[in-house]
């Protein structure tokens, strides 16, 4: 087993979270007491996920910059953290429940219909960009099961039909991310 | 009584998420009981008489790890809620705060005047950030209704609460990696002694309690312990979510009085309604991943034959070699065509992926495990891998940083332990073991 | 003061003391072995589990034993308390297992290890591990990085003890390098190749216990246990300027900081004697030191076995 790590792809241009969000950091750090800023650390990164699609090393250093903290320390926590896409993802990123309880409901099928429709394997994206797709550990909906996440919203009770017609949904623009 | 709900009664109000109709329901009425009329120790003392026990799986009283926290003169003390719920099988905490979202921020700020907290957090995981928004939102009603903030409806008292996400780990529902996390630090869980109680969040006494143990603090206080203390049998007093899950009729979140007997749980037309697709019931695991699998024979009745009941006691009756537990309510059932190989390899892949990598007993032993069973459940392994993985399970097996090595060990020693010969099975036929399911197992002659 | 017994002998210690340095105040072989704790660098201990013991008596108030096995570096001594560690067999086989686990995926990469023959994780291995893996599993592999000009890291060897984070926090400004991702995949790394470059980033190789933190400037230059420990002295403004240096002849080859029976730096003056990089790295002349005399190591060391005066040639005539 040898982990291997493009760093080019994980450069990106360095760019500032929008105002609102900007505002909200500024917001958080009032919530913690003075000087215990770094606890808005994993919030931050989920705004600028949420803006930037994924992080890059420009964007944790940007993070460390507005929190006052050495880089490192961003790397650490960014690295330990699932959720946090260190390499550039596509524009829907579809994580599947893999665990126990949806394994029993039928995920195994699933993640294999999403590999044969979307024609990639899991960790992979799309030619055109538009989904990538991983698989998670569980995200507590075990009775919902199959189910899988895209951007914080939770699609369950999966079949092979509902999953074709969800590819389609975000294809369309139906669903955003 | 069937069907009496202490937490979830008012699911189905529309419109219950929001302050308004949460209060015309009688919502916050522990809130104005406790700052009014009682002292925080009353609240306490109320809490510690309802034999409640801690819901997030470790089952230890919740009113006496209030009663260990420390108050130094001057220092501030914190609560925090842990809904950081990621335990396999267990999805009920999310039910309550998606649905019932002022029923927890009644029970923080209920459980924060009784432990003189005056800033509270809510851990969520981050994958439930549509919550933290439903969360948020409900905050701001109750800052809005002055309910939070300074001076809480005129008593003098002041409390502000705050979400915070995790970031996509299972550790992080330790109580003390969550606090690392919340510190925004990596989910590694801190060496104890010191305790929370005495050294948790930033260096000061912190208690960190379940979802539904804070949810549970509010009829408690609206009813009183010894109500509270009615329901139930023996020391599993009260109601409990039970999240169920697998190859059931009908899974979800159900709220049970504790000594419901499980063979109505799983059968009975008020819960799950028995199998899926009319199944036979190969084993069943009732308190998330990190509990022993119970085979078929011993999920309805005990090894001496008594009825099993949903209580902490009755569900580990008979210990590790024919119990359980009821850890966190993931109640998980497997039908006859599941793999008791394949589920074990999953709930390893799962551990090995979730440890923190701090100690290296956890840190190397789930991986061992998983890459092991990986290949029994492939058809490559050999009868002594059968042996190496319980050998592996008995030196990770107390011997970890925090309760996680153990939460991956017990699983696999159980498995083997009920289900050797459906191990043995895929190693000796390893071609067949890949195209069909062993099928139920046999039942011991002593059982 | 409190009392304390460990492996049946009574020892008298201040309130706070940990079981294992009130092992240590015993000395010997009572004292557990320990591969992440390291009493110069506050924030260790608890990670590695290889000085795990058994407490068969909690204290004179309180003496029933305590149900696990506990790490001995940071579990505080309680009045009466009974402790068991070469006695103990439940420690014996626990302990053995985390040797097993510490090995799982280590390269048996020692005849080309600088750290042989200084190794703790050889001494643990030698002391309680088995003779041979049951681990058939693929071991986990990463590519050896630069660290800096003067510091290799081979991540395959790290048993993710910690220290080098550590002495990179107590020592130094700003850290640059840490544990990144979790679990099997966690690694000592800088995550971009940022290098290390700070006046005591050099100690981060006097900590680490295995070879996973190696000095540039000597590696494969020679074995260990070919050289001569020798202390000495300089007028260092930054570090205390008291070394040892390793020679061959009049050649220094390698300079290391001055280290006790457990592998931690000596203090000197009072204080915890690490040296600067210029010491460390810059120095390797002798015209630069005042040689003091010669650094006693532990006779049971490989170092001490008199292998000095016979590099050259003792190799190749055993091969021939």
């Amino acid at each position: 087993m040898k982990l291997h790590v493009d760093w080019n792809k994980r450069h990106a241009e360095k760019r500032e979270l929008s105002p609102e969000s900007l505002a909200k950091v500024n917001e958080l750090m009032t919530h913690v007491p003075e000087g215990k800023h770094k606890s808005a650390l994993i919030r931050v990164l989920h705004l600028a996920q949420i803006e930037f699609g994924w992080l890059s090393i420009e964007t944790m250093d940007y993070v460390a910059e507005l929190l006052k903290i050495q880089p490192i320390e961003v790397y650490e926590v960014a690295t330990f953290y699932t959720m946090f896409h260190l390499d550039p993802v596509g524009k829907h990123v579809f994580e599947v429940c893999r665990t126990g309880p949806c394994m029993l409901v039928g995920s195994d099928d699933i993640i294999a219909h999403l590999e044969n429709t979307l024609n990639i394997k899991v960790g992979e994206t799309t030619q055109d960009g538009m989904f990538t797709l991983k698989t998670a550990e569980c995200l507590g909906a075990c009775g919902y099961g199959p189910m899988l996440q895209c951007r914080f919203k939770n699609h369950e009770f999966l079949t092979k039909e509902k999953v074709d017609e969800l590819i389609e949904a975000y294809r369309s623009g139906q669903f955003e991310s | 009584m069937k069907g009496r709900k202490l937490l979830i009664e008012q699911v189905n109000i529309p419109g219950i998420e929001t302050f308004d109709v949460y209060r015309k329901n009688g919502g916050y009425r522990s809130v104005d009981k406790a700052i009014k009329t009682m002292s925080p120790d009353d609240v306490v003392e109320e809490v510690k008489k309802s034999g409640l026990r801690g819901r997030g799986g470790a089952g230890f009283p919740t009113g006496m790890k209030w009663s260990f926290l420390a108050k130094p003169e001057g220092v501030p003390r914190y609560l925090v809620c842990n809904a950081d719920e990621s335990e396999p099988g267990t999805f009920k905490d999310r039910y309550l705060m998606e649905y019932l979202p002022h029923l927890l921020i009644e029970g923080m700020i209920t459980s924060s005047y009784a432990l003189g907290c005056n800033l509270s957090f809510i851990y969520i995981r981050g994958e439930f950030m549509w919550i933290l928004d439903i969360l948020e939102k409900a905050i701001a009603e109750a800052y809005a209704q002055g309910y939070l903030g300074k001076n809480i409806i005129g008593s003098g008292y002041d409390l502000d609460l705050r979400v915070m996400p995790g970031g996509g780990a299972y550790i992080c529902g330790e109580e003390t990696a969550l606090i690392e996390s919340l510190e925004g630090e990596r989910g590694n869980p801190r060496i104890k002694p010191p305790f929370p109680a005495v050294k948790g969040l930033w260096g000061c006494p912190t208690v960190v309690n379940n979802v539904e143990s804070i949810a549970a603090v509010v009829p408690i206080v609206n009813d009183g312990g010894d109500a509270y203390a009615q329901i139930g049998i023996g020391r599993s007093t009260g109601t409990k979510l039970i999240s169920a899950s697998g190859n059931l009729a009908r899974p979800g979140v159900y709220e049970i009085d504790l000594g419901l007997s499980v063979e109505e749980f799983i059968y009975g037309d008020d819960y799950c309604r028995g199998m899926a697709n009319g199944k036979k019931l190969k084993a069943c695991i009732p308190g998330g991943s990190s509990v022993p699998i119970l085979p078929h024979y011993l999920v309805s009745k005990t090894a001496i034959g008594e009825d099993r009941l949903m209580t902490y006691e009755s569900l580990a009756d008979g210990g590790f070699s024919s119990g359980s537990m009821l850890g966190s309510g993931g109640f998980i059932v497997f039908d006859e065509d599941q793999c008791i190989v394949r589920n074990t390899w999953n709930f390893a892949r799962f551990y090995s992926h979730e440890s923190c990598g701090q100690c290296s007993p956890c840190r190397e032993g789930t991986s061992w495990m998983e890459k092991v069973l990986y290949r029994l459940e492939n058809g490559q392994g050999n009868l002594r891998d059968i042996d190496l993985l319980a050998e592996i399970n008995k030196k990770i097996e107390g011997n970890t940083i925090c309760p996680l090595g153990d939460a991956a060990a017990w699983p696999v020693a159980a498995a083997i332990h009920h289900f050797r010969e459906e191990f043995e099975w895929h190693v000796t036929n390893k071609e067949e073991s890949q195209t069909r399911n062993f099928g139920l197992s046999k039942e011991p002659v002593s059982a | 003061m409190i009392k304390v017994t460990i492996d049946n002998i009574e020892v008298e210690v201040e309130p706070g003391t940990t079981i294992l340095n009130a092992a240590r105040q015993i000395g010997g072989e009572v004292v557990p072995p320990a591969m992440c704790y390291y009493s110069k660098l506050p924030g260790t201990g608890g990670k590695c589990r290889t000085c795990l013991v058994e407490v068969a008596a909690g204290s004179t108030a309180d003496p029933r034993p305590m149900p696990k096995l506990v790490a001995s570096c940071s579990t505080n001594v309680m009045d009466g308390m009974i402790v068991k560690n070469k006695t103990s067999e439940k420690v014996h086989e626990n302990r053995g297992g985390v040797v097993e686990f510490l090995l799982a995926n280590h390269p048996l990469d020692c005849p080309v290890c600088d750290q042989a023959g200084e190794c703790h994780l050889q001494d643990l291995s030698y002391e309680h591990g088995a003779q041979k893996s049951r681990f058939e599993e693929e071991k986990r592999t990463f590519d050896p990085i630069d660290i800096g000009h003067t510091i290799k890291l081979h991540m395959n060897r790290c048993i993710l003890c910690y220290r080098c984070v550590h002495v990179a926090n107590n020592l130094t400004e700003n850290r640059v390098h840490g544990v990144l991702n979790r679990g099997e995949h966690a690694e000592i790394s800088t995550y971009i190749e940022n290098a290390i470059e700070n006046d005591f980033s050099g100690n981060m190789i006097d900590v680490c216990p295995v070879g996973a933190l190696t000095d540039k400037t000597f590696r494969f230059k020679s074995r260990v246990w070919f050289l001569k420990p020798m202390e000495a002295e300089c007028s260092c403004t930054k570090c205390s300027g008291k070394a040892v240096l390793w020679m061959f002849g009049n050649e220094v080859y390698r300079v290391t900081a001055r280290k006790d029976t457990y592998g931690e730096v000596e203090d000197i003056e009072g204080k915890p004697g690490w040296i600067c990089n210029e010491c460390r790295f810059e120095k390797k002349d002798t015209a630069k030191w005042n040689v003091t005399g010669p650094r006693v190591v532990d006779r049971h060391s490989v170092i001490s076995q008199g292998k000095y005066e016979t590099k050259i040639d003792s190799p190749t005539k055993n091969i021939e």
